[in-house]
């Protein structure tokens, strides 16, 4: 417990210095050529995605250990990350937009990964949905649910991708100059080091929650 | 008692409340068709269908008819508690959920043989073209949709708001069926037939159908409650 309550500020602090810094960083970095100045919304959105995307990979592995261990501290993290892939998810929605406004003239796009991001953030709201309004019993529907959004993340974006693609494609990162490099894996960190922070916060709060309901049970019997 | 007997026993218990009550069929069916009457407003303009939109109406109608049938069904194991008797009961759990399986696909095939010529004749979509393609989309489609259905179904029996919550969780998780249902349909329907796309759509659909049963199937047996 010692270690995990400096961890989480330290986590913060050093996320909260990075995301001062960024913009600085951001601004030093060359325009781009065509897009010029709407260009930098990719600093946080790209992170944001990857932290999307990865929340739901922990929301899906620890779903499947609930199911197959029953283990409370799983399904904490389950719903922790489920409750993340839906914060930095609207991050995302919000800002792939106000950059296609710009680059592509519309608003939204029936695109592969715009399409795929989306019904990737359904499942994850669907599942928020279930636990809150399911009642008692919830957490195994939820696992099963997390456990299919997972595995359903690259059939979603292989069957739209076939479908159709004008998003840039994930190869703009290796392309980018150095100039844009760094600032960008700079974000990334910062994104990283924020969702690590939230992640355990709302373990613990989560961890208080079900101590809680324990002392609840244990004064009813 | 072997598995497919099991299975077969499952099965034909619903299919005999049905045949009994033609409740599901009944509603389900005319449900389907008054999908189909509704979107015919909003894709039909000046007398034309828009493209592609006869495979669209299909598939979202086959939707929304397998959502409100998985519903019902499960909803009348609530209603008279059997669900918990058929968990208590000595058989394997995959073989209930097979059972159930069963049943609900019968019946959305049912449905199924019913709504495709009606939106063949309304939105004159050749379905001679590729019978056996097009059955075959059908069938794969069904199959998966009533596959992740019926144990989202099973397991939301005892949950609050069930209702409501099976479609919120259903339709995003099915979405890779339907876009390779509705794409595959619209290559065999469209002016200029690419049956090799529909062909690769459907050889999509039977791989999505083989993850979606194994992990349905390990999944059923700890969200029932061993």
């Amino acid at each position: 417990m010692q270690s995990r309550s400096i961890l989480v500020p330290v986590l913060l602090f050093v996320a909260a210095v990075m995301f001062l810094r960024a913009p600085f960083m951001i601004d030093a970095a060359p325009y781009e050529s065509t897009m010029g100045l709407i260009q930098r919304i990719f600093y946080f959105h790209v992170p944001s995605a990857m932290v999307m995307f990865l929340s739901a990979l922990v929301c899906g592995v620890a779903s499947a250990v609930y199911l197959a261990k029953r283990s409370p501290r799983a399904d904490a993290v389950a719903v922790s990350a489920a409750e993340l892939v839906v914060v930095f998810g609207l991050i995302v929605l919000v800002t792939g937009p106000i950059w296609a406004r710009k680059a592509w003239g519309i608003w939204w796009q029936w695109d592969a990964r715009l399409t795929s991001a989306l019904v990737l953030w359904l499942i994850f709201v669907s599942y928020l949905l279930l636990r809150r309004f399911a009642g008692a019993g919830s957490e195994m529907l939820a696992a099963a649910v997390g456990v299919f959004g997972m595995a359903n993340v690259p059939f979603v974006y292989w069957s739209v991708n076939v479908w159709r693609t004008i998003h840039p494609n994930t190869n703009v990162v290796a392309s980018l100059i150095p100039e844009m490099r760094v600032p960008f894996y700079w974000c990334t960190a910062a994104f990283l080091l924020l969702y690590a922070a939230l992640l355990l916060t709302r373990l613990r709060l989560e961890g208080s929650r079900m101590q809680l309901e324990a002392a609840y049970a244990e004064l009813e019997d | 008692m072997g598995f497919l007997n099991t299975v077969w026993t499952i099965a034909r218990k619903d299919l005999v409340i049905e045949a009994r009550s033609r409740e599901l069929a009944y509603t389900t069916l005319f449900f389907s068709v008054s999908v189909v009457l509704v979107f015919s407003f909003s894709f039909v303009v000046e007398g034309v269908a828009l493209t592609d939109a006869a495979a669209g109406i299909l598939w979202v109608s086959i939707a929304f008819a397998g959502t409100l049938a998985l519903g019902r069904t499960f909803e009348r194991e609530r209603q008279s508690d059997t669900l918990k008797a058929l968990l208590l009961s000595p058989v394997e759990r995959p073989a209930i959920y097979i059972g159930k399986l069963v049943g609900v696909l019968l019946l959305m095939l049912v449905v199924e043989a019913v709504v495709t010529p009606v939106v063949g004749l309304l939105f004159q979509a050749p379905l001679d073209r590729a019978p056996l393609l097009l059955v075959g989309l059908l069938v794969t489609g069904t199959l998966g949709f009533a596959g992740v259905g019926t144990l989202f179904a099973a397991m939301l029996i005892r949950a609050q708001s069930r209702d409501v919550l099976l479609p919120v969780l259903l339709y995003p998780i099915t979405v890779p069926l339907v876009i390779a249902g509705v794409r595959g349909t619209a290559a065999i329907f469209a002016a200029e037939p690419n049956l090799a796309v529909a062909q690769a759509w459907l050889s999509m659909l039977v791989f999505f159908d083989a993850v979606f049963l194994t992990l349905a199937l390990w999944v059923f047996g700890p969200v029932m409650g061993e």
